[in-house]
């Protein structure tokens, strides 16, 4: 099999310093280009903290993180902030658009920081973005005049706006209705195929697991599963 | 535009109400200190025209006579002596020509002229007045004092037959234009001149006194036999006139004495009036920098979600902090052109409030172009200081933690 785009050797996490909360107990694990994995486990269990340590948001308390072949564990906070925007996408639970920006701008906003400023062709990259979740006739809105629905997509579009090969997200159906929890599920399947973009997609929904090329359970710290569906 | 840029104006222009308000303390603030140093400086420069209006800049004379006993003490013999001043006796410059034709020359001296003067009495008929004479040249008098603008009546003409005077002698004496009168000089000479026209300096004492005569004619009467007791000049920069004076001195051997020696009180009184303004304007600078930071601060604590997002997506910390310095000095710079605004407004209306009786301001206010680019860079370099505590804050903030609490 090809290079894994992640590999976690036995991480483990702890909390707190006088009463220490150990939440991941030793997790090994290889992530896929391209592959659409569902992560799943009862609440508490460290899902959260497990895509915070992918995300380079936290660092374990042991073990190692390798991306796409590189060994972040030594690398300094500047250096996996910039490894951060190039190689990794978010979408997070509480749809975390900045209120102060148009969706257009949102989706820009990770080249913006890149880049220090706007450069030719960076409008039309997103606007192609805005076009592909539907959203093409929101370009202008306020991020905030936005259904919940529209800014989750409008995250999935920003997520994507540097072409990373990984996207993290935290329960992205989590806060909204059936109907557009199932949109926005859509829409990332399509575009993972699309872009060919790995996904790590934390859920609670059995329906949305189930539809993921890769299930992995996480009980108490520990992935007690591994499933892969055999490709359609 | 710049990344950092784009976000702090945003930011701003999201907190409207806070924004707005911590605006109009900055524009109050500065608005303070642009009318307090327009007050202040204008009425210094009202303060020294008056003074110097009348006064040359630095008068150059010849040193006086130093007095020695006649024994001097050794090593064997202890002296008792007592010095005697001499008599004041008008001290002549020698070669004044050259020396005049050195001074014309230095940097930073826009005008000298030879003055010859001494103490002389006027008569008429039986009335007479002591009098300070003034032999000058008048062209080149019109560079130490501008006389012309100053006749209440005739010409500003010395020569061999003219001679003009203050309107409070002219009234002593009741001497008009056209009028015959004799002066004396403590040498035993005396003339006689027409008077060309009376002069009113602003000042009773020097309209008294002083009585021009052409630099022949005070030569002649005083005894000076082509000297001239002083040179008179008027500098470039006021406040370097006693550096200037030091370097005449140094160069000529000659007493030069500047008009901050001969006005100590004044400039005292205008040091002492500059520092506590300055310790006004900054207290008001404190205050501004406090309200800055604290507003700043609240908005870090607001913006905590966005700044964690914006750190999540790549938005370096460095550039964090770029983020909120740009909030401050855009506060700092968009506040003083208010405060630019509302100080000129304050100090226009003070100065139209009161007027002398000639119609100049009682307040005279000095708005200059120099005043307001100074307010509005005291106010960007607060307002980016002032950024610096919430801007530490803000990019210590951990994303991670952000994100867990939504
Ligand atoms: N910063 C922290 N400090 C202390 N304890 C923490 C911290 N972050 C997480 N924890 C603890 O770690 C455990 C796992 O939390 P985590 O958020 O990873 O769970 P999760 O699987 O995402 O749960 P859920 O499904 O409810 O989101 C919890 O017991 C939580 O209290
Ligand atoms: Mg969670």
């Amino acid at each position: 099999m090809a290079e894994p785009l992640v590999l976690v050797e036995g991480v483990t996490k702890s909390f707190g310093r006088e009463v220490v909360t150990k939440v991941l107990h030793g997790v090994d694990l290889e992530l896929h280009p391209a592959e659409f994995t569902a992560l799943v486990g009862p609440s508490g269990s460290g899902k959260s903290t497990l895509l915070n340590l992918l995300g380079l948001l936290d660092r374990p308390t042991s073990g190692r993180i390798v991306l796409e072949g590189r060994d972040t564990t030594d690398l300094a906070e500047a250096e996996r902030t910039t490894l951060r925007g190039r190689s990794l996408g978010f979408v997070f639970q509480f749809h975390h658009l900045l209120p102060a920006f148009t969706a257009l701008e949102n989706v820009m906003m990770p080249m913006l920081a890149a880049r220090g400023r706007e450069e030719p062709g960076m409008r039309e990259r997103a606007f192609a973005l805005l076009e592909e979740i539907g959203l093409a006739d929101r370009a202008s809105y306020g991020a905030s005049k936005l259904s919940g629905g529209q800014q989750q997509r409008v995250a999935v579009a920003r997520a994507l706006v540097l072409d990373p090969p990984l996207v993290l997200a935290d329960e992205p159906t989590g806060n909204l209705d059936t109907e557009s929890g199932a949109q926005v599920f859509e829409l990332l399947r399509r575009v993972s195929e699309r872009h060919r973009t790995a996904f790590l997609v934390v859920t609670h929904d059995e329906r949305i697991a189930a539809r993921c090329d890769r299930v992995l359970t996480m009980v108490d710290g520990r992935i007690r599963s591994d499933v892969r569906r055999p490709a359609a | 535009m710049p990344f950092e840029v784009l976000v702090a104006l945003r930011f701003l222009r999201e907190g409207r109400i806070q924004t707005l308000l911590i605006l109009s303390g900055i524009g109050v603030g500065v608005g303070v200190i642009v009318f307090l140093s327009a007050l202040i400086s204008g009425l210094q420069a009202s303060l020294i025209e008056r003074t110097l209006g009348t006064q040359a800049h630095v008068v150059v004379r010849a040193p006086e006579d130093v007095v020695r006993p006649a024994t001097a003490p050794t090593a064997e013999r202890v002296v008792a002596s007592r010095l005697e001043q001499p008599a004041q006796r008008l001290r002549s410059i020698v070669g004044w020509p050259q020396t005049l034709g050195l001074l014309r020359s230095l940097p930073g001296i826009r005008a000298a002229s030879p003055t010859a003067e001494g103490p002389a009495v006027a008569l008429r008929g039986l009335a007479n007045r002591s009098i300070a004479l003034r032999g000058v040249e008048p062209a080149s008098y019109r560079g130490i004092i501008d006389m012309p603008p100053r006749m209440t009546d005739g010409e500003f003409r010395v020569d061999a037959a003219h001679a003009v005077l203050g309107v409070e002698l002219a009234k002593d004496l009741g001497l008009r234009k056209g009028d015959k009168l004799r002066i004396e000089t403590p040498r035993g000479r005396s003339d006689v001149f027409v008077v060309a026209g009376l002069f009113d300096v602003g000042n009773k004492d020097l309209n008294e006194r002083w009585v021009f005569v052409s630099l022949r004619s005070a030569q002649t009467l005083l005894d000076l036999s082509g000297g001239i007791s002083s040179i008179e000049l008027k500098v470039d920069e006021l406040f370097a006139a006693d550096r200037i004076a030091a370097d005449i001195a140094g160069r000529t051997g000659l007493e030069a004495e500047s008009w901050m020696e001969r006005n100590r009180q004044l400039l005292v009184g205008l040091r002492s009036q500059s520092a506590s303004s300055g310790m006004i304007q900054l207290f008001v600078v404190i205050a501004v920098a406090l309200g800055i930071a604290s507003v700043l601060v609240v908005s870090v604590v607001q913006k905590s979600r966005e700044i964690g997002i914006l750190k999540a997506m790549g938005t370096r910390t460095a550039q964090v902090v770029r983020v909120f310095l740009v909030q401050g000095a855009v506060l700092g710079l968009a506040g003083s052109a208010f405060g630019i605004l509302l100080g000129s407004a304050l100090a226009l209306f003070f100065a139209a409030l009161a007027t002398n009786p000639d119609g100049s301001p009682t307040f005279p206010v000095a708005l200059t172009p120099g005043l307001f680019l100074g307010a509005a860079a005291v106010a960007t370099v607060t307002g980016l200081v002032a950024a610096v505590a919430p801007a530490e804050r803000a990019a210590s903030l951990d994303p991670a933690d952000v994100i867990r609490h939504g």
